[in-house]
């Protein structure tokens, strides 16, 4: 698979290097104006009947750790820390992050519904206008420390014998990227598949609970997925970014916030939060053990 | 995919140039048709019980009041509005001069009094769905529709409840549960009752849900048995599955069973299709991937199969193959033979023997290139390996699209004119670039589904099929991809509607458009017929487009939406002159 001839990849790889000039600016910004913008009046606050504007997000109800309704994930924690700095207060418009997602809810058909900001979005995403990205992480092996198999590499042959733990994502044949990779290198049948349809009986922790308790070998998860119930677990548990080989899709991805197509104004105003406050930013993502990535010179996407 | 299944539909350079709403072929027979002689009106015809009219799912209706002459007469007699804007898929029920109307998620259920002016409302039901089902249910909110039997209506809520009402009073009389929608489950196809058990599918082949058939109980809704689409003999009811998948892959192999069933009394069989294999992309899941997109024959009493006819191995296009098995009797090549006719979504028209499921007959009847035909020995599609696709390669120009040359709106068949009428897609797809997607807060990368107009330009057509010879008799060109079901009637008309919300009359024989109403919304619901208690004729289509919340977001929409097939961004905008949501009942008769 040549990345090079794909019309959407060309396109991306434009928007990232002319991200690039200026991310580094915005960054120097950061660092000079991050105190003056946590005193900052708020950014052009919707007019609101009494109280504070709303900032309304549009979250996944049930997926931690990135948010749930009691707000407990990180993306609840970055919403809040966003919406202070606008002045606003947090609303929510709760949707599982799947199919129908940005229809059932930023594309609302009742403006009552609607809501303006996915605090989590892949950069790149079409269905949004995403902002430049606030952090970087990728899919991750995760195995036993005492057990192994330490694996470093789709390439390694241990991964044709072990029982390999992944979840099921969209049905439209595009799986986790490295299930499609697994496929190429003839790694087929001794996967096990976990669901992301989340409930009490099949909770976010299920794939990161099966390699601790021995029923998979290796799980490979999606970084802030696995970081946080890594965390959680007695048995100690090992975290191994997933290389991308030549020709690979791509296992790493910035992540943005999203706003819908057009709304520059709300975009610009989430633009200069994540400059000023990317530490505290990150320190929530530190705090939620996401496993964080810099972007690779050279890195085409 | 709902599919609804599954793929994400972006489309591009959709020419508004098409000319449409006119005859493609001259008629076959003679130009000026003259009514033939009426055929004697059946009094159950005067009733219409089920989806898809009878048992043999011909949608097709023996009275003949309406006739090709007074058509052009045919006026609104009274509307009625759902209160609900979704997709509105499915009929109404009428039985003794009472209407049942159906909705999509909340599903309510109206009993309207036929016979007091205006129809009011004898009663509602509102089912209490957990609110939860709507944000975490994998597919769409569509419903098509309710069964009913012995004074009893029975629902399938989305929420995967199966309920059955007093048919009088609305009262619930039992409700099951036959799933759970927090692992992806719902329900969005019609019940259907065969004599003392309610047979109901489930939908939500998108996250790997292992597809089955239930029959509950008509008078408890205890569950008299289950069977399923993939696994070992004694849960499919069938041999010859597990060994087609990799491991237990057959776990979560899909094979949903979100469409319309059929049933031949005298052979006591009844007929489904199943939809596409599990979540896993193509290459983790070699093999035939049984019983996936197969039609199966199943006795009502056992469950078990009397056999399985695969018509897509291996998918690799969501060519989800649910679609309606009508059954009639029919002259191929001399002989007289009980048959099943399947127009799937993988664009061939198959004919088979529905007592041995031995293939008769398989032509395409839209613009198909992904095969170059079936293989009548061994029942199989001669692929073109140019037109696979695969994680790690562009495709190109594919026929039909996943959206299918059909997709779930039932065709008709008149015995009069012998011929089916059938709406239909015309859409190819290209599987190109990669295009950045998001799910349950996990960033991957899938191939870009770019769907397309087919050859023409026309996005969908109305044909008359001949079955015996394979071969389409007339068409009638539209703009927009044909979504709603047909109806044919003993007076020689055939009524369809449009996306658009054009509800037409045809002349059955030769195709000739011989009156129009525009409904308030896009149909995506299947007209019908009944006759009032004033003895007049009646004709009744819901309208109510769905899935319109996603104009402006191609990308997101889904198979189950019915837009997605019109596709683009750029399509939305002429689409939202022709129409917008609704969810309107709209009656007609002669003056």
């Amino acid at each position: 698979m040549t990345m090079s001839r794909r019309p959407g990849l060309v396109l991306q790889t434009r928007r990232v290097y002319k991200s690039r000039p200026a991310l580094l600016l915005t960054v120097f910004l950061s660092l000079a104006c991050a105190d003056i913008a946590s005193a900052q009046a708020p950014v052009s606050p919707k007019p609101s009947a009494g109280g504070k504007a709303q900032f309304r997000v549009c979250a996944d109800p049930g997926n931690m750790p990135h948010s749930n309704q009691k707000q407990e994930g990180f993306e609840n924690k970055i919403a809040e820390l966003v919406a202070g700095a606008l002045g606003e207060s947090t609303h929510y418009t709760w949707w599982g992050q799947r199919r129908g997602f940005i229809r059932n809810t930023m594309n609302a058909t009742l403006e009552e519904g609607r809501c303006d900001v996915v605090i989590g979005v892949p950069e790149g995403y079409d269905l949004v206008s995403p902002t430049k990205p606030y952090y970087r992480s990728t899919y991750v092996f995760v195995y036993r420390k005492d057990k192994g198999p330490e694996v470093k590499s789709l390439d390694d042959p241990v991964l044709k014998k072990v029982k390999i733990g992944v979840h099921l994502l969209g049905d439209d044949y595009t799986n986790p990227p490295p299930v499609h990779e697994l496929s190429k290198r003839g790694v087929v049948g001794n996967l096990v598949g976990f669901s992301t349809f989340y409930s009490a009986d099949n909770p976010p922790s299920a794939i990161i609970d099966a390699v601790a308790s021995g029923k998979v070998d290796v799980a490979i998860v999606w970084g802030p997925a696995a970081g946080y119930f890594v965390k959680q677990q007695r048995v100690p548990l090992v975290m191994v970014p997933v290389p991308s080989g030549p020709g690979d899709l791509p296992f790493e991805f910035g992540i943005s916030m999203g706003v819908k197509p057009g709304n520059t104004a709300l975009k610009n105003q989430l633009e200069k939060v994540i400059d000023a406050r990317r530490a505290e930013i990150t320190k929530i993502l530190n705090d939620y053990n996401v496993p964080l990535v810099e972007r690779k010179a050279g890195l085409k996407r | 995919m709902k599919r609804l299944s599954r793929l994400f539909m972006v489309v591009a350079s959709l020419g508004l140039g098409a000319a449409c709403n006119s005859s493609s072929t001259p008629p076959a027979a003679s130009g000026t048709a003259q009514p033939a002689a009426p055929s004697p009106v059946q009094d159950a015809d005067k009733q219409w019980t089920m989806q898809n009219k009878d048992t043999s799912a011909t949608r097709y209706s023996s009275v003949n009041e309406i006739n090709t002459e007074n058509v052009k007469n045919l006026k609104v007699a009274w509307s009625f509005s759902t209160g609900v804007l979704r997709g509105h898929e499915g009929e109404p029920l009428v039985i003794d001069n009472t209407m049942y109307v159906h909705t999509p998620f909340p599903n309510i259920v109206y009993a309207l009094d036929l016979t007091k002016e205006g129809a009011p409302v004898k009663w509602k039901y509102t089912p209490r769905q957990d609110a939860a089902v709507i944000p975490i249910a994998c597919c769409d909110t569509v419903n098509r529709g309710l069964a009913f039997s012995n004074g009893k209506v029975f629902l399938n809520q989305l929420d995967t409840n199966t309920v059955a009402l007093d048919a009088a009073t609305g009262k619930e009389l039992w409700k099951v549960k036959q799933g759970d929608y927090k692992m992806g489950q719902t329900i969005t196809s019609a019940p259907m009752v065969i004599k003392d058990k309610v047979i109901s599918g489930i939908s939500g082949g998108e996250f790997g849900v292992r597809g089955f058939v239930t029959a509950n109980d008509v008078n408890t809704g205890k569950q008299v048995w289950r069977m399923y689409s993939t696994g070992p003999e004694a849960e499919v009811g069938f041999p010859g599955s597990v060994e087609t998948w990799q491991g237990e892959e057959w776990k979560r192999g899909g094979g949903t069973t979100w469409g319309w069933y059929s049933y031949d009394p005298e052979l006591n069989l009844f007929y489904y299709g199943t939809g596409n294999p599990g979540s896993w992309n193509p290459d983790q899941r070699p093999g035939d991937n049984k019983y996936s997109m197969t039609i199966f024959a199943r006795n009502p009493d056992t469950g078990k199969a009397e056999w399985a006819y695969q018509k897509t191995p291996h998918d690799r296009w969501d060519y989800d193959g649910i679609n309606e098995n009508v059954l009639v009797d029919l002259n191929m090549n001399g002989q007289m033979r009980k048959t099943l006719v399947n127009f799937d979504r993988n664009g061939f028209s198959y004919v088979l023997d529905r007592k041995t499921g031995e293939l008769l007959l398989a032509q395409p009847f839209v613009h198909v290139n992904w095969a170059k035909g079936i293989d009548m020995k061994t029942g199989k599609p001669i692929e073109d390996p140019e037109k696979q696709t695969s994680a790690s390669k562009n495709t190109k120009d594919i026929c039909p699209s996943a959206m299918g040359g059909k997709n779930q709106q039932p065709v008709s068949y008149s015995p009069r004119t012998g011929l089916f009428y059938v709406p239909t897609n015309n859409l190819c797809m290209d599987y190109e670039g990669v295009q950045v997607k998001y799910q349950a807060g996990q960033p991957y990368v899938g191939a870009i589904v770019v769907s397309k107009p087919g050859p023409g330009g026309n996005r969908g057509e109305f044909i008359a099929w001949d079955p015996t010879a394979g071969k389409k008799v007339w068409g009638i060109k539209e703009e927009l991809s044909a979504w709603g079901g047909a109806l044919a009637t003993g007076g020689d008309v055939v009524f369809y509607g449009t996306m658009e919300g054009w509800l037409k009359a045809v002349n059955a024989k030769t195709g000739d458009v011989l009156w129009k109403f525009k409904t308030p919304s896009g149909i995506i619901g299947n007209p019908m017929t009944y006759v009032g208690p004033d003895g007049k004729q009646y004709i009744a289509v819901l309208s109510g487009v769905g899935g319109w919340s996603g104009i402006g977001v191609a990308a997101d929409m889904s198979l189950e939406d019915p837009t997605a097939g019109l596709g683009a961004i750029g399509a939305f905008k002429d689409l939202a002159n022709f129409s917008n949501q609704g969810g309107v009942l709209t009656v007609f008769s002669l003056p």
